[in-house]
């Protein structure tokens, strides 16, 4: 049974297309079948973060015109053999597809892999019902900001609006040093408010920027990563190991944090 | 208090722009998600709050200062609290304050 997850946020600039990028490859590295698609129409991002945005001869729109087949249309990873992307349209109106459309053609891509993930664009109008017409499952991405929290929050009533009833939180780019002075929300204040099961939580780290810029996602970095672990660390609970979370509070934890918590008030 | 000192002998930042941010984040945001979800506006919740104050103070007279009127989420489910404390019972009839056609006093009086 193929599982179609939907990455989605509400809110832009949360790391969607950075997370679907680096759990696809984390995925195809435990010797699954992906497939990423990427809706952002007019606005795509997810082949220039997997380095495919070269070899793109097809998109997802030519495919639905029955202009090409999906074979043709799909990616090949340069690096992971299971890994293939199919990539949206970059010039055409966004209004080009419809849900009905966008259902039949991923149910017809997902036949043949294990996994399905759909990189959701920004807001909550066409794109993100395009997105999200054909998932199992959602994969929320926040971050420790209010605007980001209150979007996601919108969007899981959507969702479950929709039947979409297996949703999982992913907290992006927190700021451990912050949240340990209370000058931030945490990841217990999200989950009090958005009260959905955690399924990641990734530290805000430049070398995800560095990794970005080179076109190669950062779980393939040789050299260990906080970011990197955490993301690892999400596609093997989706595969559904039971992972203690990274110690994130560790690297900031020195004696002059622990006096001014003792004290406190 | 040794708080304060250890903010004094190292200061985190100038004033207090810092202070409880956490805090005022995670209010404002459950105030702000309580009444998305129940996609209730301001103006809505004023005039609901006018209503139903108006509808008790038929019975009792009500402090409007010490008075709580809020949304608010319990597990994805939103509740309205209204915390109104009485000041005292009013024995005269119903009939004799300035009332609205919202209620039939009768019936109210009955399931006294």
């Amino acid at each position: 049974m193929t599982r179609i997850i939907t990455i989605t946020s509400g809110k832009g600039g949360v790391g969607k297309t950075t997370i679907t990028a680096n759990l696809g490859t984390a995925l195809a590295q435990l010797g699954k079948k992906v497939a990423l698609i990427d809706a952002d129409f007019g606005l795509r991002n997810l082949d220039l973060l997997l380095g495919l945005e070269n070899r793109i001869v097809y998109t997802i729109i030519e495919a639905i015109a029955g202009e090409c087949t999906i074979e043709k249309a799909l990616v090949k990873d340069k690096r992971q053999p299971n890994l293939v992307l199919l990539p949206a349209a970059q010039n055409r109106n966004k209004e080009a597809v419809s849900p009905e459309q966008m259902k039949e053609i991923v149910d017809r891509i997902s036949a043949n892999f294990d996994y399905a993930i759909v990189d959701c664009p920004a807001g909550i109008e066409l794109g993100f019902r395009n997105a999200i017409v054909a998932a199992t499952e959602a994969i929320i991405v926040t971050t420790p900001e209010m605007a980001a929290v209150r979007d996601a929050d919108r969007v899981i009533g959507l969702l479950e609006a929709e039947g979409i009833e297996k949703i999982s939180l992913i907290v992006n780019r927190l700021r451990p040093e912050m949240v340990q002075l209370d000058r931030t929300i945490g990841v217990e204040d999200i989950l009090d408010i958005l009260r959905i099961p955690v399924i990641g939580i990734v530290p805000e780290d430049e070398r995800v920027i560095v990794s970005t810029n080179r076109g190669e996602p950062l779980v393939l970095d040789e050299r260990p990563s906080l970011p990197g672990m955490a993301f690892k660390n999400i596609a093997r609970r989706i595969e559904g190991d039971d992972l203690p979370f990274l110690d994130l509070m560790a690297s900031y934890d020195n004696l002059f944090t622990r006096i001014r918590r003792l004290f406190k008030a | 208090m040794i708080s304060e000192l250890i903010d004094k002998m190292f200061p985190r930042n100038k004033g207090n722009t810092y202070k409880n941010s956490r805090e005022q984040a995670k209010n404002r945001l459950k105030l702000v998600i309580a009444h998305d979800r129940a996609k209730l506006n301001p103006g809505m919740m004023e005039s609901m709050r006018r209503e139903i104050l108006e509808v008790v103070s038929h019975y009792v007279e009500i402090d409007p200062q010490e008075m709580e009127f809020s949304i608010s989420n319990d597990d994805r489910m939103s509740v309205l609290i209204a915390n109104l404390p009485i000041r005292r019972i009013k024995n005269s009839k119903p009939e004799t304050t300035t009332r609205s056609k919202l209620e039939k006093p009768e019936t109210q009086k009955t399931s006294k």
